[in-house]
């Protein structure tokens, strides 16, 4: 299996409300409510760590879950919200927004 | 209920003001003749002052942020701070005229991932639009910008203001911006000045005007739903507050000065003297403005409109009492329902048969 990385688009908006992420992609103005595990996820999305780590070291860390569920789920997530282009995908380390600020 | 709504009612839950209008100067390179609001500079927020508003902004839960004006862009550091926004996460739509767009800027709006940008378009004739904005060639330039726009895949929507000077043209405006790739929106009021000055609502369209807009179904869509009947008052109206002004929105100007909203110049604080999560929270009017429900309106909560009604406490309040009617849409209600408002019987005003008859009674009375 190779390694997943993940970044967060330049052209979506976010905020942190209650403990759950909100999105909104500036490219076709969807909205995006994200459950715990899911902020847990986008929050990591800096282009440099990959999604195995974050789920390792974040989601199996925070919830009592089976770390091979919390991948699949989280590979899921991650392939949906790539579909809306507001994160992006690639098999290498990438630059991203998540250089400049920590959501 | 949509994503869109449940966000609204946690945030009202929570006390979050979602959403922010945040006017960056009141300059303006245009003159229009419906304008609200003063020209000169007495003392804008410097950008180091606007970018310590932004990270409190950002603390305090807001999401929703309009960046406008005056004219946002006459500023020289409005892309600097349009770009502190876009880094702290906020969804920003960006209102202008577009005069001051070309290619270059609409390229470095796209890159900054700017949502929305909203254009005034007053009519697809340059003599109309131009004489409104007293500036030659205003409205070749706007169209141009708003081509530049587009062409960068940036999402613009032609804010259509209604006058007597352009009532005509709003289909004509319609079809630009449908050639254009744009939104089309339309909107008829005209308020007066934040200073009170009264003299734009001269330019307000007729009363035969508003119901012939309101049975145009370009204009409104379904035009036997959008002018039914009210349904019957009932509990939850009662209970019901007007708008999101104060509760999840407000509104803040070039000088730190925070207000409900844009249309409701109540101050309630101002962000160069104390935090903006102070004034938020803490603001007597503020608070004020929050603990009234339909039930406390001394003559709305008998309106058959109550449920349905426009009413803004804004205008409510520029006319004296933001618990009172708002003329100005107790006028829609009537000329969209054919049904009297309780504020038009509480004022006892006897419609003459000829519908334009009644306006020229209220702004005899109003102005």
């Amino acid at each position: 299996m190779s390694e997943k990385y993940i970044a967060r688009s330049e052209k979506v908006a976010w905020r942190l409300l209650d403990g759950e992420m909100i999105i909104m992609s500036a490219l076709d103005s969807t909205l995006f409510n994200l459950n715990a595990v899911a902020t847990l996820i986008w929050q990591a999305a800096d282009g440099r760590t990959s999604l195995s780590e974050i789920v390792r070291g974040l989601i199996c860390e925070e919830f009592d879950v089976d770390s091979d569920v919390a991948y699949r789920d989280a590979e899921a997530f991650v392939n949906e919200l790539a579909s809306h282009r507001i994160l992006t995908m690639s098999d290498q380390p990438v630059a991203s927004s998540g250089d400049r600020e920590n959501p | 209920m949509s994503l869109m709504e449940q966000l609204n009612r946690k945030a009202l839950r929570l006390g979050v003001p979602l959403s922010v209008h945040l006017d960056v100067t009141y300059r303006c390179n245009e003159r229009c003749e419906h304008c609200y609001l003063e020209h000169d500079d007495h003392g804008e927020m410097t950008t180091s002052e606007i970018g310590s508003l932004l990270g409190q902004l950002e603390q305090s839960g807001v999401f929703f942020l309009t960046v406008s004006g005056g004219e946002p862009l006459v500023r020289r550091d409005c892309f600097e701070i349009l770009e502190v926004a876009r880094s702290l996460g906020f969804n920003v739509k960006l209102k202008t005229n577009a005069v001051l767009v070309k290619e270059q800027e609409a390229r470095k709006l796209r890159s900054l991932g700017v949502e929305q940008i909203q254009i005034s378009v007053y009519s697809d004739r340059p003599e109309v639009h131009d004489a409104i904005t007293k500036v030659p060639g205003s409205l070749l330039r706007t169209v141009a910008a708003i081509r530049f726009l587009k062409a960068q895949g940036l999402k613009v929507t032609v804010a259509n203001v209604l006058m007597k000077s352009n009532f005509q043209d709003s289909s004509g405006v319609r079809a630009l911006a449908a050639e254009l790739g744009a939104q089309f929106a339309l909107d008829p009021t005209i308020t007066p000045m934040l200073n009170g000055d009264r003299s734009p609502l001269r330019l307000r369209i007729t009363a035969a005007e508003v119901r012939s807009a309101f049975r145009d179904s370009n204009l409104v869509g379904d035009v036997d739903a959008f002018c039914a009947p009210p349904p019957p008052v009932d509990d939850e109206m009662h209970e019901g507050f007007p708008c999101s002004a104060g509760h999840t929105a407000c509104y803040i100007s070039p000088y730190g000065d925070v207000y409900p909203c844009v249309q409701f110049p109540l101050p309630c604080g101002n962000v160069r003297k104390e935090t903006f999560l102070n004034i938020w929270k803490n603001s007597s009017q503020l608070r004020e403005v929050r603990s009234i429900r339909g039930k406390d309106l001394p003559t709305c909560s008998s309106c058959a409109h109550l449920g349905t009604c426009t009413r803004c406490p804004g205008l409510a309040y520029m006319e004296g009492n933001m618990r009172g009617p708002s003329w100005a849409d107790c006028e829609k209600s009537f000329l969209r329902t054919g049904i009297f408002t309780a504020g038009m019987l509480a004022r006892g005003v006897v419609p003459s048969a000829n519908v334009h008859g009644l306006v020229q009674i209220d702004q005899r009375q109003t102005l």
